[in-house]
C-alpha cells in the first residue's frame, strides 16, 4: 500500500502538540493536559456543530416548506444561531412549585452527558478519534442508552401528568428501537469482523460496507436509519414532544438553559446517528479509493478526511431532515407496532442472512478480491 | 396468505414513502415566491383598489372639491371623520357653508370606503401609501384640506348644457 500525500490532515499538528507536551512535562502531567485539551475541544466542537445544525435545519426545513427561513441576521441569516444561543443563555429558569428539585435539575444533565459521551467516540478524521476502544460499537450503544434516564426523570419530576405521559411514551419508544439499532449494528460487526471503529473504517478502504454485504447490508442500513430516528425522537417519530398534543411532552416545564440542553442533545443525537451510519455503512472518513488506480486515489486523498466525514454525515442529516418534513407523525401504537412486528423480525432474519453470506463467502470483497479486496 | 400480505404491505409502504419524498424534493427545488419587504419597495405593485390613507386631492391652484356638506361624516360608521365648517356671506347675501377643517383619524378608520362613495363631489379618495405607522398617537389625526386651500369653482356648465352635449353626440352617430 503506497503512502499518499495528505496535505490537509491534522496528523502533523497533533503530533507536534503531543511531542511538545511530552518533551516538557512528566508523562503523568502530559497525559492529564492532553486529556483536558481533548475534553475542551470535544465540548467546543459539540457546541459549534449544534449551532451549525440549528441553522441548517431551519433553512432546509424552510425550503422544503416553500418559504425562506431566517434571512435577516447576517447574509442569509447565518448569525441567527448565535442570537438564539445568547437568548437561551439569558432566559429565566422558571422554578416549578412542587417538582422534585434534585431530579428536575439533574434530568437535562443526564441527557447531555450521554450525548457528549457518545460524541467523543466518533471518528472525525484520520487520527482525530478521541476514544478508540476495541469495543467501539458496543460502547456507543451502551452510552446512548443513558439518555433515556434523563427523559424519564424529566417527565417524572415535572409534577405534570402530561409530561409523565410524554416521558413514558418516549421511554417505550426508545427501548424498543434500541433493539433494532443494536441488531443492525451487529449485522455490520458480523460483516467487518471487529467492533473497533478504526478497523471497521480500514476495512472499507476499497469498498463501502453498504455495497460489500449487498442485500443484508442495505436492509440493515435502512433499519438503522429508521431506528436511529426513532431513538432520538426525531422525524416522524416525535410523538413524545408532539407540540399539538402534549405541548412539548417531557420537557414542557423546562425553560432557559435546561431546555437548551434538551434541544441541543436532540440535534447532536441526530448528528451522532448520522455519523455512526456513515462510519459503519459508508466508509467514515476514508476517501473513495479504487484498487489499482493510484492517481485517482491520490486525488481523493487531497480532500482531507474530516471533509469526507462531514460531507457524508451531512448527506445523512439532509436525509433526516427530508424525512422529517415529508411524513406525518406516527401514533404511539403504530410506532411500537412498527418496531415489534416489522423491524425486529426483519432484523433477526437479516442477521441470519448476513451470517450466511459472510460464512459462505458471498460478500463483494470475497467475490472480487482483485477489485475490492486488500 | 397472511405472510404474503405482510411482505406486500412492506413494499407498498416503501413505495408510498418514496412517493411522498419525491413530492417534497420537488418542493425543495421550486423557487420561493416570498417577497422580502423592505428590500423590494422599488418594485412593489399595489393594486389600485387597496385602501391606505384618505386624502383630498388638491390641484395646482391649491383647490379641492369639498363643499363641507358633511355627508361623509354622517355615513362614517364610527365617527372617524369630523367636518368642521364655518358660515360666510356670499355676494348675494346668502349664507354658505365653507370648509374649515376636514379631520380624519387614521387610528380609528375601518377603511370601509363609505365616505368615498357617498361624497357627492368626489372630494376624497383612498391612496396606496400603506407606510403610515407613527410613534405618536396624536400624529394619527390627519387634516385633509391643505393650508389656504379653497373650494374649486364649479364650471359654468349647468346640467342642461351637459345633456345637450350628449344629445348632439348621439345625433352625430345616428
Amino acid at each position: 500500500m503506497l503512502i499518499y500525500s495528505q496535505p490537509l490532515e491534522l496528523t502533523k499538528l497533533l503530533a507536534a502538540v503531543d511531542s511538545f507536551l511530552q518533551g516538557n512535562l512528566t508523562p503523568g502531567w502530559a497525559v492529564l493536559v492532553k486529556g483536558i485539551l481533548v475534553g475542551i475541544l470535544i465540548l467546543v466542537v459539540y457546541a459549534l456543530i449544534a449551532l451549525a445544525l440549528i441553522y441548517i435545519e431551519r433553512k432546509v426545513a424552510a425550503f422544503f416548506q416553500a418559504r425562506l427561513g431566517p434571512n435577516r441576521l447576517g447574509k442569509y441569516g447565518v448569525i441567527q444561531s448565535l442570537a438564539d444561543m445568547i437568548k437561551i443563555l439569558i432566559k429565566e429558569i422558571i422554578h416549578i412549585n412542587k417538582a422534585d428539585k434534585l431530579l428536575f435539575f439533574v434530568a437535562p444533565l443526564f441527557v447531555i452527558v450521554a450525548s457528549v459521551l457518545a460524541f467523543g467516540a466518533l471518528p472525525f478524521g484520520m487520527n482525530l478519534h478521541a476514544l478508540d476502544f476495541n469495543i467501539g460499537v458496543f460502547y456507543l450503544l451502551a452510552v446512548s442508552s443513558l439518555g433515556i434516564i434523563g427523559i424519564l426523570l424529566a417527565g417524572w419530576s415535572s409534577n405534570n401528568k402530561y409530561s409523565m405521559i410524554g416521558a413514558m411514551r418516549s421511554g417505550a419508544q426508545f427501548i424498543s428501537y434500541e433493539l433494532s439499532a443494536g441488531f443492525s449494528l451487529m449485522t455490520i460487526v458480523v460483516l467487518s469482523g471487529s467492533m473497533q471503529f478504526s478497523e471497521i473504517i480500514e476495512g472499507q478502504r476499497y469498498c463501502w460496507n453498504l455495497f460489500n454485504g449487498h442485500l443484508p447490508a442495505i436492509i440493515a442500513f435502512v433499519i438503522y436509519l429508521i431506528s436511529g430516528h426513532a431513538e432520538t425522537n426525531r422525524g416522524p417519530f416525535d410523538l413524545p414532544e408532539a407540540e399539538s398534543e402534549l405541548t412539548a411532552g417531557y420537557h414542557t416545564e423546562y425553560s432557559g438553559l435546561q431546555f437548551g440542553f434538551f434541544y441541543l442533545s436532540e440535534y447532536l443525537n441526530m448528528f451522532i446517528v448520522a455519523a455512526v451510519a456513515t462510519t459503519v455503512f459508508l466508509g467514515g472518513w476514508m476517501p473513495v479509493q479504487i484498487n489499482g488506480w493510484e492517481s485517482f486515489n491520490q486525488a481523493m486523498w487531497y480532500i482531507p478526511s474530516w471533509a469526507w466525514f462531514f460531507g457524508k454525515a451531512g448527506l445523512m442529516m439532509f436525509l433526516s431532515l427530508w424525512v422529517r418534513w415529508s411524513f406525518p407523525r406516527l401514533r404511539i401504537d403504530l410506532l411500537l407496532n412498527l418496531e415489534w412486528k416489522y423491524l425486529l423480525p426483519i432484523n433477526l432474519v437479516n442477521l441470519l442472512v448476513m451470517v450466511v453470506v459472510v460464512l459462505s463467502g458471498f460478500t463483494l470483497t470475497d467475490l472480487f478480491p482483485a477489485l475490492f479486496g486488500k | 396468505m397472511k405472510f404474503i400480505k405482510y411482505i406486500g404491505g412492506i413494499f407498498t409502504a416503501l413505495r408510498s414513502l418514496a412517493g411522498g419524498m419525491i413530492v417534497t424534493w420537488k418542493e425543495l427545488l421550486t423557487p420561493k415566491v416570498t417577497m422580502e419587504y423592505p428590500e423590494n419597495r422599488k418594485t412593489l405593485v399595489i393594486s389600485d383598489r387597496w385602501r391606505s390613507e384618505l386624502i383630498m386631492p388638491h390641484d395646482e391652484n391649491n383647490e379641492h372639491a369639498c363643499t363641507a356638506c358633511g355627508i361623509c361624516m354622517m355615513n362614517c360608521p364610527n365617527g372617524t371623520i369630523q367636518v368642521i365648517s364655518s358660515s360666510i356671506e356670499t355676494e348675494d347675501g346668502k349664507k354658505k357653508k365653507i370648509l374649515d377643517k376636514h379631520l380624519w383619524n387614521y387610528g380609528s378608520c375601518t377603511f370601509c370606503n363609505l365616505c368615498v362613495i357617498s361624497c357627492p363631489s368626489n372630494a376624497i379618495v383612498f391612496n396606496n401609501d400603506f407606510e403610515g405607522a407613527v410613534f405618536d398617537k396624536s400624529k394619527l389625526l390627519h387634516r385633509l384640506n391643505h393650508e389656504g386651500s379653497k373650494l374649486r369653482d364649479k364650471k359654468k356648465e349647468s346640467p342642461a348644457t351637459a345633456t345637450d352635449a350628449i344629445a348632439k353626440k348621439e345625433n352625430k352617430e345616428a
